[in-house]
């Protein structure tokens, strides 16, 4: 597996699109930091950036990985090497080099701005540490729907699709059934639906640790309670941990079984 | 060491008014304004000055009030005063030098209790204000009294500061309150005022009280120049109080900011409202507020700079809204306020409103969020601004929504709402929105 996850890697390194995704990222973190001094307030506008088109990438990119190498992994599938640890090796690869970028594009200019000096370090770390997870959640999540579909055009319809539903759909239909069912107590079932959404459950994580959290007003309070505790913290990346695994779990039984 | 001087001009009131009533008016005025020269003299030669220190023939401070006669001055050297219940009900002017420190050692008693005319007080610190549950104890409680001034006064971990009761043309000035309020049953304010007449509350520092200034049925008064930071209700709170001034104050890190409750004809300019931030804080609240100016007022970083419950007839004018939640909240039926040349910089939400009716206006302001174009460069935008979201609406319906701050959908939805409104009132709008911000500051 290890040998596949440094080919992936390599591989990764060597086509110009994780540049691409790097350079994009020290972009954003240069114009950022560029146009307001203040690295606080570039946390909370790197928040927006990080919660809509870190899925997307990730989505977009795992896609096409896998149908891009499908002739060299139908190659490797030849040989004697488990089936579960070439596609693992290949999901890790992507979703490594894929933070990498996020981690050093990011990372550099903030560091360059003095971030090691500034309040916002805990915050920030915060923010790159939930890019990550939802780097690895969304590339296993294109995987899987990359492995259940052979054509590509809807491969990618159906990756589109999804990023699409999690990041605006949903909270769309969050929105209409929190006024639908106004008269009820919603805390528990705002919290709830929260956790069902990694976008979501990372955009709660980020406001919560930033203070425009004062302005979430009740609910933001029974928010705070829950998230705001060392439970509620270790909960809620234990939830985005399962983001992870269940897709992952999914893909090695869809493995087991797929004819190539 | 007592100082005793001689009476010069004998006081013969009562002959010279009847000689007065004799002569033309010009020259009546002269002689009075002679006679209240030569007796203001006459009265100021009277009076004596009693020293009060440990080494002193008079040793405690109350010791010296009662020796005292109308017109004296009680000087206080430096020195620890172990005492409270120090009833005052004459003219005298109490000076503490070098800050003698009147220590009323947590008893619940307030040290002056105070019922005279044109006294005065400062130069004193005062210590360990007890805290009571059904008294209100201060460090000078002052009532029916006029004309008097307290001043360069510090008063450290005190229940209440400075009680004034049915009182008029007085002066409270300079003065340092800190206390160490924890919870807001167990701690009194900073100065509270209470039916109460033409004062004047200035330069004064109020922190760590439970309201910094509270004035309630005060009318024609003016507080300015103070500073109220800390304080776990209000920095400022007005009640039932009419005609009153607030400027150049500086209200900080208050619990819920500064209120403004039940008054009619309020002048507020120039106060900056900072820092005012948490679950259930505000810049400045209005409560049925009527015909006030607010002007050249400077709202920063407040949770809500201004909440709006039921007032009407106000002018706001260059005042200046910066990264605050919600710049305007507006709660209950608020008519014909009107918005002028006022700056909204990088707030959340400028403004929540919570009906479909408008009646106020919003006219030549400037929007940060504003993406209008000017062709005429006349520095006013061609395109009208619609400063309410559709999520600022929905919010205003359903507060749990909030939860879903800065998601992307609602980005998505309050920019459908701003191409074609369909939620938000039609007309509140400002038509004329400004291209450039007003005296920006630095």
């Amino acid at each position: 597996m290890l040998k596949i996850l440094k080919y992936s890697i390599y591989d990764l390194l060597r086509s110009r699109w994780s540049y691409v995704y790097f350079i994009f990222y020290l972009l954003i973190g240069f114009v950022l930091l560029f146009l307001n001094n203040d690295i606080n307030k570039a946390v909370i506008t790197l928040m927006n950036i990080i919660i809509v088109l870190t899925p997307l990438i990730g989505t977009i990119f795992g896609v096409m990985y896998y149908y891009n190498s499908k002739e060299f992994t139908e190659l490797l599938l030849a040989q004697p090497i488990k089936r579960n640890k070439i596609f693992m090796g290949q999901y890790i690869g992507i979703s490594l080099s894929l933070t990498l970028s996020l981690v050093l594009g990011l990372g550099i200019p903030f560091v360059l701005y003095g971030l090691f000096r500034s309040t916002a370090i805990f915050d920030f770390s915060l923010l790159i540490l939930v890019g990550s997870f939802l780097n690895f959640i969304f590339v296993a999540l294109a995987y899987n729907i990359a492995l259940s579909t052979e054509n590509k055009i809807k491969g990618f319809g159906y990756a589109i699709l999804m990023w699409l539903f999690l990041a605006v759909i949903y909270d769309g239909l969050f929105m209409i059934s929190l006024m639908l069912f106004n008269e009820y107590p919603l805390d528990n079932f705002s919290l709830i639906a929260t956790m069902f959404n990694p976008i979501d459950l990372s955009r709660i994580l980020i406001l919560l640790k930033l203070d425009i959290s004062a302005l979430l007003g009740y609910t933001g309070a029974v928010f705070k309670d829950f998230f705001g505790t060392n439970k509620g913290f270790f909960l809620s990346f234990l939830v985005l941990c399962l983001w992870i695994i269940i897709p992952l779990f999914r893909m090695s039984r869809k493995l087991r079984k797929k004819d190539f | 060491m007592e100082k005793y001087s001689i009476n010069v001009i004998p006081n013969n009131s009562e002959s010279s008014r009847k000689r007065m009533t004799s002569l033309p008016i010009r020259q009546t005025v002269n002689l009075i304004s002679i006679f209240i020269l030569l007796f203001s003299i006459s009265l100021q030669a009277q009076t004596k000055t009693i020293e009060v220190c440990s080494s002193c023939k008079v040793k405690t401070i109350k010791e010296g009030v009662t020796l005292a006669k109308n017109g004296d001055t009680i000087l206080v050297k430096k020195g620890i005063y172990k005492e409270t219940q120090i009833f005052i009900n004459k003219t005298i002017h109490l000076i503490g030098e070098d800050y003698p420190i009147i220590d009323a050692e947590n008893k619940t008693d307030s040290v002056f209790a105070i019922k005279a005319d044109n006294f005065s007080i400062s130069g004193f610190k005062f210590k360990n204000i007890g805290i009571s549950y059904t008294k209100e104890i201060a460090a000078v409680f002052v009532s029916h009294s006029n004309n008097f001034t307290i001043k360069d006064n510090i008063l450290e971990d005190v229940f209440y500061g400075f009680i004034i009761q049915r009182s008029k043309y007085g002066v409270i000035q300079n003065n340092k309150i800190i206390g160490q309020a924890k919870s807001e049953a167990s701690s009194g304010n900073g100065v509270h005022v209470w039916k109460c007449e033409k004062l004047r509350i200035e330069q004064n520092t109020i922190s760590g009280m439970r309201d910094g200034i509270y004035l309630e049925f005060v009318n024609n008064s003016f507080v300015s120049n103070n500073t109220s930071k800390g304080n776990i209700r209000y920095g400022l709170h007005f009640m039932f109080s009419n005609n009153n001034e607030y400027h150049h104050n500086e209200f900080k890190n208050n619990g819920a900011g500064v209120a403004v409750m039940f008054s009619k004809f309020i002048k507020m300019h120039h106060n900056t409202f900072h820092y005012n931030w948490g679950t259930a804080s505000y810049g400045l609240l209005l409560k049925e507020i009527n015909d006030a100016e607010i002007h050249d007022n400077v709202f920063e970083q407040n949770t809500t700079g201004i909440n709006i419950d039921g007032c009407n007839r106000i002018n706001y004018k260059n005042n200046h809204f910066i990264r605050n939640g919600w710049a305007l909240k507006f709660t209950g039926g608020c008519y014909t306020n009107i918005f002028e040349f006022n700056n909204f910089m990088h707030n959340a939400f400028d403004l929540s409103y919570n009906s479909r009716l408008n009646d106020n206006k919003f006219e030549a302001n400037y929007w940060s969020e504003y993406t209008g174009y000017d062709i005429d460069k006349n520095g006013i935008g061609d395109v009208p601004f619609r400063p309410v979201k559709l999520f600022s609406y929905i919010v205003n319906k359903t507060p749990e929504t909030l939860v879903l701050l800065r998601s992307l959908f609602v980005e998505i939805i309050n920019f459908s709402e701003k191409v074609s409104p369909i939620f938000t009132p039609d007309n509140l709008m400002d038509v004329k929105p400004l291209m450039k911000p007003i005296n920006p500051l630095d």
